[in-house]
């Protein structure tokens, strides 16, 4: 189900004329990659021996190697790696004399790493005063819990997220894949382009703090507005969710091969589809008075109440229950109906809707025989469209390019630098 | 100075995705016109909560969260003379935004074609469930469904329990983070070339890149994720832990390292369970990780949840309160940043929008008016946007085709 594709390393980009350095680990190690995917020139600068992204698993073959991890390529492609050591006094300048060619500087450190090692955003634009630098940390710089230690868990619940999410009878669930630093790393991406926008109007960079927790803490809907004004603390309802103090919708559902998604609820999206879903089950014989006699355009969002649910559910369930994930979801498709399959990485990877975009790409890797199989661009871009440029690197893979080809080191200074571990 | 000082925006986003992009341009400086309709109400105008607990089309702090400082601007697009004004606003605009399901603005005669042969340099940002083209592009759908397609809700959840999705429209808010450095970048190349261009984003294939390792695990290795709570592929213990208080307060514990372990064993002050033979290495502790997880619960019961953080994170373990969406409007590091900026809006009341994520050292955003009633800037916008006559504007009016904020009479 992927395409073939190729690197173009010339291929032109949105932001093909900038430079990232890009000193994040596995914790911002995205914000990077959206740049890059939209163009620009993203030098990934690894530790001597290479990130810990590197360490990530699962890993190919289950053979873990500094280019087996999967987080890297999905994280890493279309970056350039260089490896440099920021605790050598060597590896602090050679950053500086990359500093007048960057754009951007990104990182994931805790609060003061870098500026302990002389390379806070003061010492950094007093070398390069248009540098835009992003820093990608748990709560931010400052504040009560700055230096706390926040691994995924522990910020996707301090965030607000885990509570309202899982079963109500067990404790809360985090989402089921590490998304903290994917949140904050995507916001630091966002807040470097929207001080590059400053930057050409008023001339100089500056310095973006990102919180992951306050990029979490925007993904919990109107759970914040729902306690200021009502004063309603939002559980986590399993199948449900919560609409309100009082109101409820019903989310998942099982099939007979699976789970399925299906918003039942008013408002003016899903009333329709609820609508339609009702005339469904008539149409099989299994149609119910009581849900024919409701027209749920009516019913606003978040108005069902759980004594309606009661009635409903059990009548719909057994609809659902009679069908596959795929009759569902042709049926869903034909009557436009909120309804999409739970889906598993197979479904995912079998989608036909990513299929007829060619979404999947193979692309090769010169350490193994397959070729990789990664997510095609988050955009379609018209004048310049995104695409691959290069492969997951290997480590310090752009050491000799970007040192000596364009920074002007001698090679034999290069061996040097390597052999004080500066490199 | 702002970053967004000086770009037009003409607004069709709806319901989350869209408005929350948007918010970003308006925090920052943009000129946002959103164009609504009181015929086709924007979905998020009728999501609770409500000011005063009252229905009403100007009284959702869910609709009010996304759309601080974008002016209302009421359009009757069902009529010919709607797709008019549109028009006018396209040549004056830098940027157009929309999520509607693919084809609705090419009904409307306001495809990306269209607009440029308006405005050749015009910027047209859409965004849909599944992306223009493709068997399902015009397939309907909201976030809580998206959640599904994305792999998201399949992993989240217990592993002998079904799955359950992650609150909320949750790729709603995934989304807009790849938009805006994907915006913000063609306006910059525009600058620099003069040539706009269509940027459309397939809200799935955005959302899979929160999801790419276990999609790849599966295409390259034939491998598939599952469902395990709040488990740590490695490392034990990793999960919430009961707390005093009522019966559903939680702190996380996470030990990642030798030393997160030793630091907790110092902090439990080495109660003898901890010493056992079962515990002493990460292997043994995550093949024991039921018992441990039992044990541990047994002590964190006594705690409060806020005390058992701060001593936990005193002693150098990664430990965090389950936040309560009322412990996060209380949260003294989230007020520290400012996070929630209480503004008053004359039907929702005082309420919290949330702020970028983010301090620019340089920009501060700007909070400068409180959500839009549906229409309250249409007769503004028309007079000093397009430069019309109040005459005109009455007679639009009249005819239906602006639309101004009297609420329409009861059904």
């Amino acid at each position: 189900m992927a395409s073939e594709s190729a690197y173009r390393p010339d291929r032109e980009g949105m932001l093909s004329p900038y430079r990232v350095l890009d000193l994040t680990d596995e914790r911002g190690i995205l914000c990077g990659k959206i740049l890059a995917d939209l163009g620009a020139d993203v030098i990934q600068v690894e530790p001597p021996g290479g990130s810990s992204a590197r360490r990530v698993g699962p890993f190919y073959q289950d053979e873990p190697g500094p280019d087996s991890s999967l987080f890297w390529w999905s994280y890493a492609a279309n970056k350039r790696s260089i490896t440099l050591n920021l605790h050598t006094a060597d590896g602090q300048a050679l950053l500086k004399r990359l500093l007048p060619t960057a754009d951007f500087l990104v990182e994931s450190g805790l609060p003061g790493e870098l500026a302990s090692l002389g390379l806070g955003y003061a010492e950094l634009a007093e070398i390069n005063p248009s540098l835009i630098v992003a820093s990608i940390t748990p709560f931010g710089q400052s504040g009560p819990y700055a230096g706390y230690q926040a691994p995924d868990l522990v910020g996707i619940g301090m965030a607000g997220l885990m509570y309202v999410t899982g079963d109500p009878d067990r404790p809360p669930v985090r989402v089921g894949f590490p998304h903290f630093y994917l949140h904050g790393a995507a916001a630091g991406a966002t807040g470097a382009m929207l001080a590059h926008a400053h930057r050409t109007l008023a001339g100089a960079g500056q310095y973006v703090d990102v919180s992951c927790q306050e990029a979490v803490t925007r993904a919990l809907a109107n759970a914040p507005q729902s306690y200021v004004l009502d004063g309603g603390i939002i559980k986590r309802q399993g199948s449900y969710r919560q609409t309100g103090s009082t109101t409820y919708m019903r989310i998942t559902w099982p099939c007979r091969d699976g789970f399925v998604n299906f918003q039942f609820s008013g408002g003016a999206g899903a009333g329709a589809s609820v609508n339609n879903f009702v005339q469904w089950m008539a149409e099989e014989g299994m149609g119910d008075a009581y849900l024919e006699s409701l027209d749920f355009t009516q019913w606003g969002y978040g108005t069902i109440s759980l004594e309606m649910l009661e009635r409903i559910v059990p009548v719909v369930e057994r609809f659902i229950r009679s069908h596959s994930k795929q009759e569902l979801f042709d049926g869903a498709v034909a009557r436009r109906i909120l309804l999409f399959p739970v889906a598993t990485p197979r479904d995912i990877y079998g989608n036909p809707q990513l299929a007829a975009r060619d979404y999947f790409q193979q692309v090769p890797h010169a350490a193994f025989e397959e070729p990789l199989i990664l997510p095609g661009p988050f955009a379609n871009a018209s004048a310049c469209p995104l695409g691959f440029r290069y492969p997951p690197p290997m480590v310090g893979e752009h050491n000799r390019a970007v040192y000596v080809d364009e920074l002007g080191l001698q090679p034999h200074e290069l061996v040097r630098l390597r052999e004080f571990n500066a490199v | 100075m702002r970053p967004m000082e000086g770009l037009k925006v003409l607004d069709f986003c709806w319901v989350a995705v869209g408005p929350m992009t948007t918010s970003y341009l308006a925090e920052y400086g943009a000129t946002v016109v959103r164009v609504e309709s009181k015929l086709r109400p924007e979905v998020l105008r009728s999501a609770p909560p409500f000011g005063g607990d009252v229905r009403g089309p100007n009284r959702s702090a869910y609709y009010a969260n996304y759309n601080a400082n974008k002016f209302g601007f009421g359009l009757n697009m069902a009529h010919p003379q709607g797709v008019e004004i549109v028009k006018r606003f396209v040549a004056w605009a830098d940027l157009v935004t929309e999520n509607f399901t693919p084809g609705t603005l090419e009904k409307w005669g306001l495809g990306y074609d269209d607009l440029c042969a308006i405005k050749p340099e015009i910027i047209l940002f859409s965004t849909s469930m599944l992306g223009r083209g493709g068997p399902h592009s015009r397939q309907p759908g909201f976030g809580p469904v998206l959640s599904s397609l994305s792999g998201m809700t399949g992993l989240t959840g217990w592993p002998d329990r079904p799955p359950t999705n992650p609150y909320g429209a949750y790729t709603d808010f995934i989304v807009p983070r790849f938009a805006i450095p994907t915006i913000v970048a063609a306006l910059d190349y525009r600058r620099r070339t003069g040539r706009g261009q269509h940027i459309d984003i397939s809200q799935l294939e955005a959302s899979l890149h929160f999801l790419a390792p276990p999609v790849v695990e599966w295409a390259m290795m034939g491998r598939e994720a599952e469902r395990c709570g709040n488990r740590h592929p490695s490392a034990a213990p990793h999960g919430a832990y009961p707390c005093q208080g009522d019966d559903d307060r939680w702190c996380t514990i996470a030990c990642l390292s030798e030393a997160h372990w030793q630091a907790l064993c110092g902090a439990m002050e080495h109660p003898a369970w901890s010493q056992a033979a079962r515990f002493a290495t990460q292997l043994a502790r995550k093949a024991h990780e039921d018992a441990l997880d039992g044990l541990l619960a047994e002590w964190t019961q006594g705690w409060d949840a806020h005390d058992l953080m701060h001593t936990l994170q005193a002693a150098g373990v990664p430990a965090g309160v389950v936040q309560t969406n009322r412990d996060v409007i209380e949260d003294p590091q989230l007020a520290h940043r400012g996070h929630f900026v209480y503004l008053d809006h004359p039907e929702v009341g005082r309420h919290p929008v949330q702020r970028s994520e983010f301090h620019l050292s340089a920009a501060a955003p700007k909070h400068r008016s409180p959500a839009p009633l549906l229409g309250q800037h249409t007769a503004q916008v028309c007079r000093d946007i397009l430069g019309m006559s109040d005459a005109d504007i009455a007679a639009l009016m009249q005819e239906g085709v602006l639309e101004d904020d009297t609420p329409l009479p009861e059904a």
